[in-house]
């Protein structure tokens, strides 16, 4: 079974569960996904399929990658993923992966997708430094500080937090619930926040926390 | 309409009566005691509507042995088994907080009779 499939956050909104709790969620657009290629043990050291999601016009793909896209005759894709799979002879490539087939209510995921980007941060903003007084004479109103010591170690320490870019990086967020899966819409609802922009691309994954349980 | 907000029209429900501030309401309420389930009643007058789609919710206030008791229901929650309209309130607001500061005679609200 493959753990895994690609999807477009759509939004977040809220549900009533049965129990009357009003869970907030996020709305997935989660496939269905095209299997392109199929790594295995034999050949990568690894079990896994290249998943295609997402169309793309076919006069946008360079030759090399048309001629991989035309392996599975299913048209040109915007994203692909590899993503770990087991029984890969289940599958074929040119095969469709939808959502129904890989989660249900109930399962606990990470969901990997790009932050949005905040450019340039200072560390007030990027690391919640807590920033000198704003007036009565002080000189120290958004600045990092000390960054170290003196002779020893002459240097700045690996992992000092300090200004820079902020956002805009993958992000796996773990341990949230598949609240409901809509197969006729390809819609998954995750309870809580995903990383990313609306319309941005997500990856789903079985929780490997859970996984370990 | 996109599929978010389709999402949050589904969770709306069509069998809540109409009813404003104002109004004497009966709320049956759902209430779980471990597995067991039985339905509690919490009678009083409707202080405040608060109009926000799915999430949308309402106020109820009782005077109870001397003590006010204000609840708030969320409006289309399962937990809602049923809401009664016993009277239509005549009243010139929206919000009745002001009936916090009343007591007695004074805390009335006069019916609203057809005709009016």
């Amino acid at each position: 079974m493959i753990e895994g499939i690609l999807g477009k956050k759509l939004g977040m909104t809220q549900v009533f569960a049965a129990d009357g709790r009003w869970i907030p969620v996020t709305v997935v657009e989660a496939g269905p996904c095209t299997v392109l290629q199929k790594k295995t043990i034999a050949t990568d050291g690894y079990d896994a399929l290249q998943l295609g999601f997402g169309a793309k016009k076919s006069h946008r793909v360079n030759k090399p990658l048309m001629g991989h896209f035309r392996k599975a005759d299913q048209g040109a894709f915007a994203h692909l993923k590899e993503v770990r799979a087991a029984n890969l002879d289940a599958y074929q490539v040119g095969d469709q992966v939808t959502c129904e087939t890989v989660f249900k209510a109930g399962d606990i995921v990470d969901v990997t997708g790009t932050s949005k980007g905040k450019g340039y941060q200072g560390v007030v903003r990027r690391w919640h430094f807590a920033g000198g007084p704003g007036a009565h004479g002080s000189n120290f109103h958004r600045l990092p500080g000390s960054i170290g010591c003196s002779a020893w170690p002459s240097r700045v320490r690996k992992g000092m937090r300090m200004a820079g870019q902020m956002g805009n990086k993958q992000i796996t967020t773990q341990n949230l619930e598949i609240v409901e899966v809509r197969p006729a819409q390809n819609l998954i609802l995750v309870k809580g926040a995903l990383p990313g922009p609306n319309q941005g691309l997500v990856l789903i994954r079985k929780g490997v926390k859970a996984k370990k349980k | 309409m996109n599929v978010v907000d389709m999402i949050g029209l589904e969770q709306i429900r069509k069998d809540i009566p109409p009813f404003k501030a104002g109004d004497t309401l009966k709320v049956h309420v759902k209430i779980v005691e471990g597995d067991k389930q039985r339905i509690q009643v919490f009678q009083g007058v409707c202080i405040a509507r608060h109009n926000k789609g799915a999430g949308s919710s309402f106020m109820v206030r009782k005077v109870s042995n001397g003590v006010g008791v204000e609840r708030v229901f969320p409006l289309h929650a399962p937990t809602v088994d049923k809401i009664e309209v016993l009277t239509i309130g005549r009243v010139r607001r929206a919000k009745l907080y002001y009936l916090r500061n009343l007591q007695g005679k004074a805390a009335r609200i006069r019916e609203l009779r057809k005709g009016q």
